[in-house]
């Protein structure tokens, strides 16, 4: 086998890797999507779907179904794009699930507190809050040379305990919330959910500017080697705190998007949903030590997790058993993860040494 | 294995005992100068101090129910407390009971996650000297000393039953939203329902028991499940106020409003919305308030000595009036009440 | 533990005097002291025996997790294992085993949990957060799979009672006495032993650990093992503690774990730590939350300032590693810095 033989599908992986440029565009682009993550992680999405209606068609053609489809995975999605673009430096953003409490009770509380506020500004200082919260996480890692997991770890407790001391015991109810932001959470725009667009709208920006932007190619350098990357000249402090402040800024979003869909915010909102994220993005394809992988995966992996979520109980498994499944599916992606770098590791010096 | 020198191990060993040894040894010193290790005698010359230990905190059920027993507190001038964790979970609350008992505190009003979890904190709180009052949900008789139950098991699990089978016609597939899991009076609720159901109501069929955890998102995110999983469902009994609110709200904006009846115990201002845009027609609850009112002051008789805790008992409960202690000592504030369309403006709580 | 020539320039007192065992003992000692005085209630038998009763499973996992840390790696996977032997021991107890083999059961489970988590990340190479965290949801699942969101409470008294009652009149729970058996074995293999010196050599350089011999594969399985049998007991503790198997037990105790360890003085990078700063760091952490629990102080202000005090603690080690690069000129046996990233392998 020869690397300048592409006449089977079988040589064109290696041709891809070591010669894309040889290739007809078309053919590359082809090749690189049927390869690619993101392809499986749909094709196993449409297979969990199309079981599940099997069994009870209700499950994707009632018009609810079809809007909660949607809706439920918008929060996670929000998370889940926000938290592959700080992995893909080679660090991770547990803090996540308190940020998102923190800016739902402050959503609710502006909108209790200042009832004159427009719903736009309310969602900007959300996020604004959102974005502070990441850039302490981001100047804490930025600057101190601490890895970010125990950074994070400790944000964790701190904006959890801050919410937690804010609103005691209060929550904000569904009957204290304006009218129109609630029908947000329910509002449909073309047969899609006004907030499933948001977070489809955020998810396309993002993807374009990791893939086309100098500052979005150069988070994929510093995760792959950041000795490397801070041996080029690449600002490597100025890349990771705005990947902190993106981050930190997408999960305000989610908490005004929470607030949005359930109404009802009590102070420990968001816990744990930090450990969903990492799961979606790490099944979505982004490497857990960084440098590849893109947020539409991450985005198709939280779309993944929710909807198993729902399936379950429709193929008779309690949904008991959900948190199980997605441990294997988390494992296996990486088990995978690691099997197809050895491999193509493997290719590339075979090809290096026949070249 | 090779060991290396040694290198402090002394000091190790030396540092934990001696950290250990020295909050010991100031313990021991303090015990002796402590006083009393309170009897509920003692601390009736001074003042009582009555703390309420809910389910969970941030639970407007509760919350109306322990600002009903400080009302009471506030009457009879002792001090009130109220502490609770964040979820129902049954171990969460041993750590308040003990940090009660090592308070010495005169009288501890619970409302329990589980029948026999919390028992030996509670056993070991009574030995300190506090006095412990269930209400709302019981634990095993054993390990308190009085329950104040809201109205009796067999009329609560009656009316709802009641008001879902009429609403639907006798006939269909109805499901139940719960709390937790184990709390002792979800569990006693749902095994009258289905005795009820099974011996009354023959075509009326029971298919699916989930848990809400009294947490409103599971409770709404599972209702969205229960109607995707069940499409014939009709009617759906939700037994715990958070779990009512949130089945409502998901249902008064989803397509199943109207052909799905909903009801159970929730509390007039949280259904009031619900009530007047028709996702609900009536549903049932007692006075919370009444509820922690009436258990505040069995604790206080309990705490001061005027009862004991065994049937026959009788003590003055503040403006309820006179109650007495039934069987395996447990008091009854009334019946359940029906809250409708018409009457639902009345109250405010 | 790792010693540059450095460390040797000063006399023996001051090493110890300044070092940060020294430094959170004393912290531990004035907090105890003040608290005594200070708060209603703290000088009480009945305070140190729940504060004993209800740090016992952190300090008992702390001790393996140490270690772990130590190498480099990480176990995000310990509360589940907790959560899985507490079930198992419920489950199989209701159906009518003996709780004494039900236990045992439980704790071989916890070392086949330790034995997958060893296996990929020593064998098969992964990244040890990785694993961790899906096997986390993976035991956590099988956990509240097996039992839902139902809770088994009905234990025998006997064995209920055992894991409450204490040691005579002294107040000191039963707990206390395996927790130091086990806390004198791991300082042993730790400090004492080829195989602890061996953990620390993977933590500073995994290649040069190879090559100087160490088994690394096995020594980071036997560390996975470890964590896996002894979350396992901690589990079948907090069951029987607490009269309740639950799947969702022990949520988030993992945190708690690292955090005292970070706390102890463990650096993250590997390569430094020792077990008593561990334990000092647990007993302290233990102490604020029942000190502060008692003033009525809620649990929330308690978790911002653990929050705090590790961040605090872990950038201090930094900090202070930084330094002396500023007053004194690089001496060849200056520890090596790593590049800000994630939990390296």
């Amino acid at each position: 086998m020869t690397p300048t033989d592409t006449t089977t599908h079988e040589e064109a992986a290696p041709e891809v890797l070591l010669h894309p440029s040889r290739m007809p565009r078309g053919r590359r682009w082809l090749t690189t999507l049927l390869r690619s993550r993101e392809l499986s992680i749909l094709l196993v999405l449409l297979l969990v779907i199309a079981v599940a209606t099997i069994k009870t068609p209700s499950f994707l053609f009632s018009s609810n179904s079809w809007r909660d489809l949607l809706l439920t995975p918008s929060i996670l999605i929000l998370l889940a794009v926000g938290q592959a673009v700080v992995i893909i430096t080679r660090n991770v953003d547990l803090s996540v699930g308190s940020v998102l409490g923190l800016t739902a009770y402050l959503t609710g509380r502006l909108f209790i507190d200042h009832p004159s506020l427009p719903i736009v500004a309310v969602v900007l200082i959300g996020v604004l809050a959102g974005a502070a919260l990441g850039l302490v996480n981001g100047l804490l890692v930025g600057f101190g040379r601490v890895p970010a997991l125990v950074i994070t770890l400790g944000t964790l407790y701190i904006y959890r305990g801050i919410v937690l001391t804010w609103a005691g015991s209060d929550r904000i109810n569904a009957s204290d919330l304006p009218r129109d932001f609630l029908a947000l959470g329910t509002k449909q725009v073309l047969g899609f959910p006004v907030l499933f667009l948001v977070a489809l709208a955020v998810l396309v920006a993002v993807g374009y500017h990791l893939h086309t932007a100098r500052s979005g190619r150069e988070l994929y350098a510093i995760g792959s080697d950041p000795d490397a990357a801070v041996l080029y000249g690449l600002r490597v402090r100025r890349r990771l705190i705005a990947a902190f402040v993106l981050s930190g800024a997408l999960a305000g979003l989610a908490g005004v998007v929470y607030t949005a869909r359930y109404g009802t915010v009590s102070s420990d909102a968001g816990s744990g949903i930090e450990l969903q994220a990492v799961a979606a993005v790490v099944v979505g394809g982004v490497a857990i030590f960084g440098g590849s992988g893109t947020v539409w995966g991450a985005a198709l992996g939280a779309v993944l997790l929710v909807t198993i979520n729902r399936a379950l109980p429709i193929v008779g498994i309690p949904d008991f058993w959900q948190q199980a499944l997605v441990g294997v599916l988390i494992l296996s992606a990486i088990v995978l993860d690691r099997v197809l770098s050895v491999r193509r590791a493997r290719q590339l010096i075979e090809s290096r040494d026949d070249a | 294995m090779k060991l290396l020198s040694t290198r402090g191990g002394a000091l190790v060993a030396a540092a934990i005992i001696g950290s250990l040894g020295l909050s010991a040894c100031g313990n021991a010193t303090d015990d002796a100068t402590s006083g009393s290790s309170g009897s509920g005698s003692a601390s009736a010359a001074t003042k009582l101090s009555i703390t309420f230990l809910p389910k969970n905190l941030g639970n407007p059920y509760f919350d109306t129910s322990d600002a009903g027993g400080k009302k009471a507190v506030e009457e009879f001038g002792g001090t009130y407390a109220e502490v609770g964790p964040q979820t129902g979970s049954p171990d969460a609350q041993v750590q308040y009971i003990n940090t009660a008992a090592q308070q010495r505190t005169s009288g501890l009003v619970v409302s329990a996650n589980d029948p026999k979890a919390i028992c030996d904190a509670l056993n070991e709180a009574r030995k300190a000297g506090t006095k412990v009052v269930t209400f709302d949900s019981d634990t095993d008789p054993t390990c308190r000393d009085l329950f104040v139950n809201q109205a009796t098991s067999e009329g609560i699990a009656k009316v709802q039953t009641d008001l879902v089978t009429k609403a639907i016609g006798d006939t269909g597939e109805i499901a139940i939203l719960s709390a937790s899991a184990n709390a002792t009076n979800q569990n006693a609720w749902i095994d009258l329902i289905k005795k009820d159901l099974a011996a009354n109501h023959p075509n009326v069929k029971l298919v699916d028991v989930v848990y809400g955890n009294d947490d409103d998102q599971t409770s709404f995110d599972k209702t969205a499940a229960l109607l995707q999983s069940h499409p014939n469902l009709k009617g759906i009994i939700s037994p715990t106020t958070v779990g009512i609110a949130a089945a409502a709200r998901y249902l008064s904006t989803s397509d199943k409003k109207g052909k799905v009846y909903l009801t159970g115990l929730g509390t007039p201002n949280q259904m009031k919305e619900f009530v007047k845009d028709g996702t609900v027609k009536e549903f049932a609850l007692w006075n919370p308030g009444d509820l922690g009112y009436l258990a505040a002051f069995a604790a206080k008789a309990l705490a001061d000595g005027t009862i004991t805790g065994k049937e026959g008992d009788k003590f003055t409960a503040g403006s309820l009036g006179d109650y007495t202690v039934g069987a395996d000592s447990v008091v009854l504030l009334g019946d359940p009440f029906v809250f409708n369309a018409e009457n639902i403006d009345q109250f405010n709580f | 533990m790792s010693r540059t020539y450095a460390d040797y320039t000063h006399p023996w007192w001051r090493r110890l005097v300044v070092s940060r065992e020294a430094v959170m003992l004393a912290l531990l000692v004035a907090l105890v002291v003040w608290a005594v005085g200070n708060i209603v209630f703290f000088g009480t038998t009945l305070t140190m025996t729940y504060l004993l009763l209800d740090t016992a499973p952190v300090l008992l996992i702390a001790l393996p997790m140490t270690m772990v840390i130590i190498t480099g790696e990480i176990d995000l996977s310990v509360a589940s294992v907790v959560g899985l032997s507490s079930v198992l021991l419920g489950d199989l107890t209701r159906s009518g085993l003996p709780i004494a083999l039900a236990a045992v059961i439980a704790l071989l489970a916890g070392l086949a949990c330790g034995a997958l988590n060893g296996y990929l990340v020593a064998y098969v190479g992964l990244p040890s957060l990785a694993v961790t965290i899906g096997t986390l949801a993976l035991f956590r699942g099988l956990a509240v799979g097996l039992l839902g969101t139902t809770a088994v409470t009905d234990f025998p008294k006997g064995w209920t009672s055992l894991a409450t009652s204490q040691v005579g009149s002294t107040g000191v729970p039963l707990i206390t006495v395996p927790f130091l058996v086990l806390a004198g074995a791991f300082a042993l293999l730790l400090h004492f032993s080829s195989f602890g010196r061996g953990v620390y050599d993977i933590g500073l350089s995994k290649e040069a650990a190879l090559f100087s011999g160490v088994d690394v594969r096995r020594t980071v399985l036997v560390l996975f093992l470890l964590t896996g049998v002894v979350s396992a007991f901690a589990g079948v503790y907090f069951t029987l503690r607490f009269g309740s198997a639950r799947g969702d037990n022990a949520t988030g105790l993992e945190l708690q774990v690292v955090a005292a360890v970070l706390l102890g003085g463990v650096s993250i990078f590997g390569g430094r730590g020792r077990l008593l700063g561990v334990v000092l760091g647990v007993l302290l952490i233990g102490t604020i939350s029942s000190a502060l629990r008692l003033q009525g102080v809620t649990v929330n202000v308690i978790n911002i300032i653990i929050g705090a005090l590790l961040i605090a603690s872990v950038m201090s080690t930094s900090v202070l590693a930084w330094l002396p690069g500023l007053t004194r000129r690089k001496s060849p046996g200056t520890s090596p810095h790593k590049t800000p990233s994630g939990v390296g392998s």
